[in-house]
């Protein structure tokens, strides 16, 4: 029999095959508009280098990794909160023989297939740019895959806790979209003034983007490797701490 | 108050309502019964002009709902079938903002909210939100709703489906005490027992036609006997009864569980069944329910 | 003639208003604490954008020269498409996502044609209460472009009309989308088809050096000519294509309502 974890990811996974083209499209194409708006379309603007490249491979790794932020934030924020709200489907699950960590661990397995295929697409569609400088670039979807967790796994918490959709709304406004602008994945994130800079630097986003960044271009970070990485699996780990705290406070009283 | 002769409601191939004529007059609690699917829905909503009759005449009011719908829907109080209260407010916020699509001043809204509140029992519950309300609650508030305007007609699509016992016996008798103040009730069920108590005079539709009409009284009287016998034999098969009770009733309907005798006298009927004897694990005498016509006219086969 | 068939029609506008503006009523009841949070974030975004690339994207590209040899700094080029913009997106969120879920999902829409409100007066009322939000947001936002020197306190007065009829014409189109609409899935559609639009009208640069058929398609785009009017105003010097671009977005603005008001009508009073 499968593992009950398994038998949850697969319910996400049969019922993504009715979704799949609308959110495919979101997820793939928008990064790649943006980047021909702002890669190939400022880049023409932009005077000279960025950081030793042109402005296109500056930004191609910044947008890698602000998609795989964006799909693991928008799978676990008005998701989560439709199946405890509106279709209720984690209360189904946990009167089947599941536990709090074969729930969430189903779901989280769901949007990391996410995260992944929407990056792995869109990281070969700028290596046809030729945007992509090195092998070291494959190791950009582990990365990734880690960065997503990291801002997934608080969001499943927060998205438990939340009392209406509005302030799923305000998490996208106050927090996805800063980040998106100015962690590091438009401009340098050296040119921010001081403390704009410091929230950079605590953003996941940025250690991500650093990461990703070295990867396709192949040189090293700005940071340690071992640094950013033992940053974000901190953010993943107290999240899905968080998480299961809350999805237990509201599947077993 | 409602004249319709030979109106129509055709959804592209499917008519819904096939050609019927309906007088309600002012003053009367009139009813349309009918299973689902009947056309009941379609016809309430022609007569609360949304919805265009796509042939014969309506004339509501005096006026024509083509040309004058704002007209007569600003004299009309509505309760649909599902509640479409605003959740986004409260219980009170639902009942002045919908005053002001009427043209109502808001002191007015306000004064009358607080009116009707009390009159179907939410005074204490004014300014709790739509969502936690109970069923019964919701619908009442609907109700309210619905007679913001003073309307001179109000139409109820079902009225109580969905409440409990006690919602029930509280929306008749407030519905009761709205038509001993003079307002008009058209209003539709599946409920017997709501329709004879409420109606002064129903129509039985089926298939989107009027299968038949009048008051509770004259159509248990037209349709079915004073009395019916209900019967219940330890047996495979009630069937292999029903040939020794030739004679018996006016009518015999053979159900699976049980077999109906339709009589003028029930204990007379009970104890002629005794002499055949024949001994029955059950019985029952009671007086003839428009139940008995409604499954009469509409068959008993199950329609979804 | 002429009279007999207008003055019934003028006679009962002033209660078709005074209905539409009982719609609008009560989207002020609704207003709740939480949700005046997001009505109030929603004009940090353009001014993070306006932050982001403007600024911060803009110490890389330095100055542009307008094609009438005027330079400016890249923030004040791309202000003024934020401005625009922002007019978009607050005029669509009320029409269409929040539109959809009280004609669809709150069956909200059925209760008020039980009464004397008309669709079409619904729909106005809906549009009336999408420009309030709106022009609050580029209100604001103007104070913002003044205060960072993007662009001057009298040009930014007249601004201000502008970026309200841009809501105007976005909120009518938005709307008549949304009747359109069967699931909240095409909202992904209609959102990723927002964000090209946002990305491509000429927001962050010229459109002068796109292929020839792309430009075109570009020019076509009501936010590119939402731009071409307001970038008019806050930098150049207004000229016929602000003309043209006004005449365009009035234009937008009733055939959206008109739209709107049939299709509801349609689709409320079956």
């Amino acid at each position: 029999m499968a593992h009950p974890t398994a038998a949850v990811l697969e319910y996400h996974l049969v019922s993504y095959r009715r979704t799949w083209r609308s959110s495919a499209l979101s997820s793939f194409i928008l990064p790649l508009l943006t980047m021909l708006s702002f890669g190939v379309g400022v880049g023409a603007y932009v005077r000279g280098d960025v950081a030793g490249v042109p402005y296109l491979d500056f930004i191609v790794p910044g947008l890698i990794a602000s998609t795989a932020m964006q799909v693991a934030i928008a799978e676990s924020t008005f998701p989560v909160f439709g199946n405890f709200e509106w279709i209720k489907i984690y209360f189904s699950q946990v009167a089947a023989p599941l536990r709090i960590a074969d729930i969430l661990g189903g779901h989280l397995g769901f949007v990391l297939f996410r995260i992944l295929t929407s990056t792995a697409a869109f990281l070969v569609t700028t290596a046809l740019f030729g945007a992509v400088h090195s092998w070291w670039a494959l190791a950009a979807l582990p990365v990734a895959a880690l960065l997503g967790l990291a801002v997934a796994a608080p969001t499943f918490g927060y998205a438990a806790s939340v009392p209406s959709d509005n302030y799923l709304a305000m998490l996208f406004r106050f927090a996805v979209i800063p980040m998106s602008l100015f962690a590091g994945v438009f401009f340098p994130v050296e040119s921010l003034p001081g403390v704009l800079r410091w929230l950079a630097y605590v953003s996941p986003l940025w250690h991500g983007v650093d990461l990703i960044r070295a990867a396709t271009l192949g040189v090293a970070p700005a940071w340690s490797v071992a640094g950013h990485l033992a940053y974000l699996a901190t953010w993943a780990v107290a999240g899905w701490l968080l998480a299961t705290a809350r999805f237990r406070r509201r599947l077993t009283i | 108050m409602i004249v319709a002769r030979g109106l129509v409601k055709r959804f592209g191939s499917f008519t819904a309502v096939d050609g019927i004529d309906v007088e309600v007059r002012p003053g009367e609690a009139f009813g349309f019964l009918g299973p689902n699917g009947a056309g009941k829905s379609s016809t309430m909503r022609m007569i609360g002009c949304v919805s265009p009759p796509s042939g014969g005449t309506l004339r509501i009011l005096g006026m024509d709902p083509r040309r004058e719908g704002p007209a007569i829907r600003a004299r009309l109080g509505v309760c649909p079938q599902l509640d479409n209260l605003d959740q986004e407010l409260t219980v009170r916020e639902n009942l002045t903002t919908y005053a002001r699509f009427f043209g109502i001043s808001r002191a007015v809204a306000r004064a009358r909210a607080l009116e009707l509140l009390e009159f179907v029992q939410l005074g204490e519950r004014a300014d709790s939100k739509v969502e936690p309300l109970s069923g019964g609650m919701k619908r009442r508030l609907t109700i309210a709703r619905a007679l913001v305007n003073e309307p001179d007609l109000v139409l109820l699509d079902e009225p109580t489906t969905g409440l409990d016992p006690q919602a029930r016996h509280l929306v008749w008798e407030r519905l009761f005490r709205l038509k001993q103040q003079g307002v008009t009730l058209v209003l539709t069920t599946h409920y017997m027992d709501e329709a004879e108590q409420l109606c002064d005079r129903l129509v039985v539709m089926d298939g989107g036609r009027i299968a038949a009409e009048g008051s509770p009284r004259a159509l248990i009287e037209r349709y079915s006997t004073r009395e019916v016998v209900e019967l219940r034999f330890q047996a495979e098969s009630q069937e292999e009864y029903a040939g020794k009770l030739t004679g018996v009733a006016e009518r015999i309907e053979v159900l699976p569980d049980r077999i109906l005798l339709y009589v003028t006298d029930g204990d007379g009927a009970l104890a002629e069944v005794h002499r055949r004897a024949l001994a029955p694990a059950s019985s029952l005498v009671r007086r003839s329910s428009l139940e008995d016509v409604f499954l009469h006219l509409t068959g008993r086969t199950l329609v979804d | 003639m002429v009279t007999a068939l207008a003055l019934p029609r003028l006679l009962r506008l002033p209660a078709a208003g005074r209905r539409a503006v009982s719609v609008t009523e009560r989207n002020v009841v609704a207003l709740k604490s939480s949700y005046w949070v997001v009505l109030i974030s929603g004009f940090f975004e353009p001014v993070l954008y306006l932050l982001s690339i403007g600024v911060g994207v803009g110490k890389l590209v330095g100055d542009l020269t307008l094609p009438g040899g005027v330079v400016v700094t890249y923030a004040a080029f791309v202000a003024p498409a934020m401005l625009a913009s922002s007019a978009m997106t607050g005029a669509l969120a009320e029409t269409t996502f929040n539109f959809f879920g009280k004609m669809k999902y709150l069956k909200l829409y059925e209760g008020f044609i039980a009464t004397p409100v008309r669709p079409f007066e619904l729909a106005l009322g809906e549009l009336a209460w999408a420009m309030v939000r709106g022009s609050v947001y580029s209100a604001a936002f103007l104070v913002v472009m003044v205060a960072m020197d993007l662009t001057t306190a009298p040009r930014a007065l007249l601004a201000f009309p502008a970026a309200v009829l841009v809501g105007f014409a976005f909120g009518g189109l938005g709307m008549a989308l949304s009747t359109f609409m069967r699931s909240w899935q095409d909202f992904d559609l209609m959102g990723s088809a927002q964000f090209a639009l946002f990305l491509f009208s000429g927001t962050f640069v010229p459109p002068d050096g796109y292929p020839v058929a792309i430009r075109w398609l570009v020019e076509a785009s009501p936010l590119y000519q939402a731009v071409v009017l307001i970038r008019g105003i806050t930098l150049g010097s207004p000229g016929w294509s602000q003309v043209g671009a006004t005449v365009y977005l009035l234009a937008a603005t009733v055939l959206g309502l008109v739209v709107a008001g049939r299709r509801m009508t349609k689709l409320l009073c079956k």
